[in-house]
């Protein structure tokens, strides 16, 4: 029953909503009902996919390069004190600075609406996926460490067959986290630039559909990114497990 | 085989763990070090390790040089098994920061899991084994580069009374199967007992060697009922109890 709550929590609201819409007799410029939404997706889908294809596509992009510096740096502020130093309060930076104050100067910089996307999702999925993996590589027990001393291992030997493997659950758990906020990167930074045309992410079409008040068809997009969301963070999620259990540890 | 010569080790918070430590270990020794916790016995099983250096005092080797990598066997108050790693990948890792091929090295992984009995279980990973037999492999992990010396951290204080007494026993067993030298840290007095030929006592904080005391004991599972052993542990009761109203007085 538990296993199922979500589901059928989700049908009641969706239900609910539905009967209060018709019973207050709201316009659907201003709070269509999930009737109407549907209907919406389905008037032009080939659209919406196609938007939210880009939209994917951008994310994916930009996870992966989030989650390729993130361990790269975390490498390398692991590897010297030096860098850890220098690097540390940038992080932050990065982290602490609102995607949408950045997003207007990289788009004007770089001007390719494509790259420039991808650079502002890079950048908001960036910090948990690098902070987590700096935890996991300093995470390997001391007396593990030890034991390797003991053995005469290289730093290298330690790299790759403890403090590596010691963070994969670390990074694992921050990439999880690094693919919604890809997302959300995506779509903030979609928004500024505001490019058109069909192969246009899920904002331009809520943008879109916001200025011609077709209120259906914001919610069509919003719905496919929530759902996107959704089914980001459980495919993380899966992802973490088979490779955990394939290791005997989940 | 080694001998620490006043051996002195300081915090850098000004804690003096270690206050002049002398002892001899003999080839072949299995010895205990005895006394309450934070008195300094980990610090010391760790300067002999190569873990820690001693800011004054040093440690002479028989042989003249320090052992080679893989010619100390450790194992710590936890099993500290890579939990990513199976049975025969963990007592694998010594061998294979050696250099040595995981088929190469095969016979060896299976000789150490049969020696602690685990030879059904290589491909079990350690959330699949119990806090005894994770402790086994720990030993095997120890044992497989066939080290001159043994150094054991407190290995069976997490465990329960039964698998304690079996390992214990299992432990004295492979001592006198091997041949090599132990160095066993415990604040366990009937453990001390059971297990050593030369208990030692160490003073509270700053650690000084403050006793020793040779078993007579015949070792083996009977060694528990026996009259000797309850003397012997009656004897080094006396003798931890003078030592802690010595260094409060």
């Amino acid at each position: 029953m538990t296993r199922f709550a979500p589901t059928l929590f989700a049908g009641f609201f969706l239900v609910l909503w539905e009967a209060a819409v018709r019973l207050a007799g709201a316009p659907e410029y201003l709070v269509p009902g999930p009737v109407a939404i549907v209907g919406a997706f389905l008037a032009t889908p080939s659209l919406f996919l196609a938007s939210l294809a880009s939209t994917l596509g951008v994310t994916a992009t930009a996870l992966a390069v989030a989650a390729v510096l993130g361990v790269a740096l975390a490498l390398v502020m692991q590897a010297s004190p030096l860098a850890r130093a220098a690097f540390q309060p940038w992080t932050v930076v990065l982290q602490v600075t609102p995607i949408v104050a950045i997003a207007p100067l990289v788009v004007v910089w770089v001007g390719d609406p494509f790259a420039s996307v991808v650079i502002c999702a890079t950048i908001i999925a960036f910090f948990p996926v690098f902070s987590a993996t700096a935890t996991g590589l300093a995470a390997a027990p001391p007396e593990l460490l030890d034991l390797f001393r003991l053995n005469g291992a290289r730093r290298w030997d330690t790299l790759l067959l403890l403090r590596l493997p010691a963070a994969l659950p670390y990074f694992l758990a921050g990439l999880r986290i690094s693919g919604g906020l890809a997302l959300v990167g995506t779509v903030s930074a979609e928004i500024v630039a505001g490019s058109g045309g069909v192969a246009s992410g899920l904002a331009y079409r809520i943008l879109e559909a916001g200025y011609r008040l077709q209120v259906p068809r914001m919610f069509a997009a919003l719905a496919l990114l929530s759902a996107s969301g959704v089914a980001i963070n459980a495919a993380l999620g899966a992802l973490g497990r088979a490779l955990l259990r394939g290791r005997g540890e989940a | 085989m080694l001998t620490l010569d006043r051996l002195v080790r300081r915090f850098p918070n000004g804690t003096e763990a270690l206050h002049e430590a002398s002892l001899h270990i003999g080839k072949g020794d299995f010895i205990t070090l005895l006394g309450p916790s934070g008195c300094g016995k980990s610090t010391l099983l760790r300067l002999i390790a190569g873990l820690d250096q001693p800011d004054q005092g040093r440690i002479a080797w028989a042989s003249g040089t320090a052992p080679a990598p893989g010619e100390i066997g450790f194992v710590f108050q936890d099993p500290t098994l890579l939990p990513w790693a199976d049975a025969a990948d963990n007592v694998f890792l010594p061998l294979r920061l050696r250099g040595r091929s995981r088929s190469g090295a095969a016979a060896e992984i299976q000789a150490a899991l049969a020696r602690v009995g685990l030879e059904r279980f290589a491909h079990a990973h350690p959330r699949e084994l119990s806090g005894g037999m994770r402790m086994r492999v720990s030993i095997a992990r120890a044992l497989v580069t066939r080290p001159r010396l043994l150094l054991m951290d407190e290995p069976f204080a997490a465990l329960d009374e039964f698998t304690r007494f079996r390992l214990q026993e299992d432990l004295q067993g492979l001592w006198r199967e091997l041949g090599c030298t132990v160095v066993f840290v415990t604040h366990s007095i009937y453990e001390a007992c059971f297990l050593a030929r030369r208990i030692v006592l160490m003073t509270p904080r700053p650690g000084r060697i403050a006793q020793e005391i040779v078993s007579r004991l015949t070792p083996g599972p009977g060694a528990r009922l026996a009259l000797a052993y309850t003397e012997l542990v009656a004897e080094v009761t006396r003798a931890m109890q003078a030592s802690l109203a010595r260094a409060a007085a």
